[in-house]
């Protein structure tokens, strides 16, 4: 490219950025791993890091392809980039030429596909075939989440004259991280997909307590830290944009700690520990589409209001009877609608001139519309491409493992592990190794 | 020869342990156990969804001895044992057919 030289201050913060976004599913695998019981736990956690394998492979495959080619349309790109070898020495073009290398922003962008379908595991819980997930992340990312992604970060090629653009890019929503191509989406499908799947055996009778709470603190503070590189990091640059998102990020993720909390004391009467891991998520999901847009006050809002709206979100999967067993819709489907929404009203082209002016700007109606719009396009597409597909998959080799070993553990039925060898009749203590027999090399 | 058991409060095992020490007793086996009873138990609430637990930790203390020191030693677990709260417990005390202690081989009192 003529006159344009690569930044090695841009690049290095985009080349952290996509290493932090990549430890964000470990964390959700953590978070969510500690969430469920000791005999699902690995399965839980196995669930992402199966997905990090699947998604990698098609991504460079045709995924980055078909969410960020050039000669597509509005709806999905082309197979110009399969291979991503294309993109070898070239640089990073979306919407404008950044002087970073166009391979590190696929990388950057690939791990935003790998969080989002991780994000969904949360909803199916302790009885998912491993085979029938596999399947269902392969497809997933290839039907919903490239188009998704195309629609939203796609802002076309500047040197084709625009083309190529997502038709919710060109149409002005604005989604600076992920509120609706992540969030929205990942909590759409979930839903679909409980619905598909049904309830655990024992939903709303037995108890289901997280079986580690430290696990879920640790996976919230790995979401959490990994989240800079997500929101600052889609600036594509070291500059004011990445500091901008950056502040959002962490006095928003603040607010809604408080948030949660708050609702908790005066409704249960205890502030938890998984509220304020819960409140912290919640608030990141919802500052992700609206972190460059808004200023800090307003991102204390957008915080404090996810983290107090979650908090009762996710009461209703007993009221309506669907088995969200993490609660994806609550916190995801539910915090992402609150930021792409919330920039109706609290965008302001104060902090960032390409954004826009909200209703409290004195920029009308139409950025609401808007961003309704977005939000409503990506949460139709993907529950209902994932209830056509859950069903096909159920049909086909079946969703769920049998009841025996839902009941018994789905870590020894479907993975031949358990997780923890602690008690003293689990095999750890005085009683280590009895009852134990090796086969050594003979199987 | 009688096997005293007991289910006390976890945090009174020091105490308890220490009595039975000053009485002579030298061995005893003590194991982690919940109990189901009339201290109920508490109620836990995770993301607005509230869990009624209702068994409690307890500790389970095995001692056997001597019909001559059964008293003594009953009397003992249960005054280092008492808070006056509901939930402190309770002791029971069977009969043993036999004993014998593995490393010697020896059989009866002698074993205990």
């Amino acid at each position: 490219m003529e006159g344009i030289e690569i930044s090695a201050g841009d690049t290095a913060w985009v080349l952290m950025a996509a290493a932090l976004v990549l430890l964000m599913t470990p964390g959700v695998a953590f978070f969510y791993g500690g969430m469920v019981r000791a005999k699902s736990v690995l399965n839980m956690m196995m669930m992402s890091f199966l997905a990090i394998g699947i998604v990698t492979v098609l991504w460079v495959a045709f995924g980055y392809s078909l969410a960020f080619g050039d000669g597509g349309n509005g709806f999905i790109g082309d197979l110009s980039l399969s291979g991503l070898q294309g993109l070898v020495g070239q640089f990073a073009i979306n919407g404008g030429v950044y002087p970073i290398p166009a391979l590190i922003f696929a990388m950057f962008q690939l791990m935003f596909a790998i969080l989002t379908i991780a994000l969904v595991t949360g909803a199916i819980a302790d009885r998912t075939k491993f085979l029938a997930w596999g399947i269902f992340a392969a497809v997933w990312v290839t039907i919903v989440y490239f188009p998704v992604a195309h629609w939203v970060f796609d802002f076309g090629n500047e040197e084709l004259g625009g083309g190529g653009a997502g038709w919710l890019a060109n149409l002005g929503v604005l989604d600076f991280a992920g509120g609706t191509a992540v969030h929205i989406n990942a909590g759409a499908a979930a839903l679909a997909l409980v619905i598909v799947i049904g309830k655990r055996v024992g939903f709303g009778r037995v108890p289901m307590k997280p079986h580690s709470l430290p696990l879920v603190l640790l996976g919230a503070a790995l979401l959490f830290f990994g989240w800079f590189g997500f929101n600052a990091g889609s600036a594509l640059g070291a500059g004011q944009v990445a500091a901008l998102a950056f502040t959002n990020t962490m006095v928003a993720t603040a607010a809604g700690i408080v948030g949660w909390l708050l609702v908790e004391k005066l409704r249960d009467g205890h502030a938890t520990s998984l509220g304020a891991a819960s409140g912290a998520i919640a608030a990141l999901v919802a500052i992700t589409p609206a972190c460059a847009f808004v200023a800090p006050w307003g991102a204390i809002v957008i915080g404090l209001l996810a983290g107090v709206i979650c908090a009762f979100a996710v009461t209703f999967k007993y009221r309506f009877g669907y088995d969200d067993s993490l609660d994806v819709v609550g916190v995801h489907l539910v915090g992402g609608m609150v930021g792409c929404l919330l920039i109706g009203f609290l965008a302001t082209t104060e902090v960032n001139e390409l954004g826009k002016d909200g209703l409290f700007y004195g920029g009308g109606w139409g950025v609401l519309g808007t961003q309704a719009i977005g939000a409503v396009a990506v949460m139709a597409y993907s529950f209902i491409v994932t209830l056509i597909l859950a069903f096909i998959i159920k049909a086909v080799i079946g969703l769920r493992i049998n009841r025996d070993d839902e009941l018994t553990g789905i870590d020894v039925a479907a993975h031949a592990e358990s997780a923890y060898e602690l008690g003293d009749s689990g095999g750890g203590g005085v009683l280590a190794g009895a009852g134990h027999h090796s086969h050594g090399g003979e199987r | 020869m009688k096997l005293v058991t007991a289910i006390i409060k976890p945090f009174k095992l020091e105490d308890v342990k220490n009595a039975l020490e000053q009485r002579g007793v030298r061995g005893m086996t003590v194991s982690e156990a919940s109990g189901f009873g009339r201290q109920g138990g508490h109620t836990e609430v995770y993301r607005g969804a509230e869990y009624t637990v209702d068994l409690v930790p307890k500790v389970r203390v095995e001692i056997v001895v001597d019909d001559a020191d059964v008293d003594a030693v009953v009397d003992a677990i249960v005054a280092a044992a008492k808070t006056g709260k509901i939930g402190d417990g309770k002791v029971w005390v069977v009969p043993v057919e036999s004993i014998v202690r593995v490393r010697t081989d020896e059989r009866g009192v002698d074993a205990i």
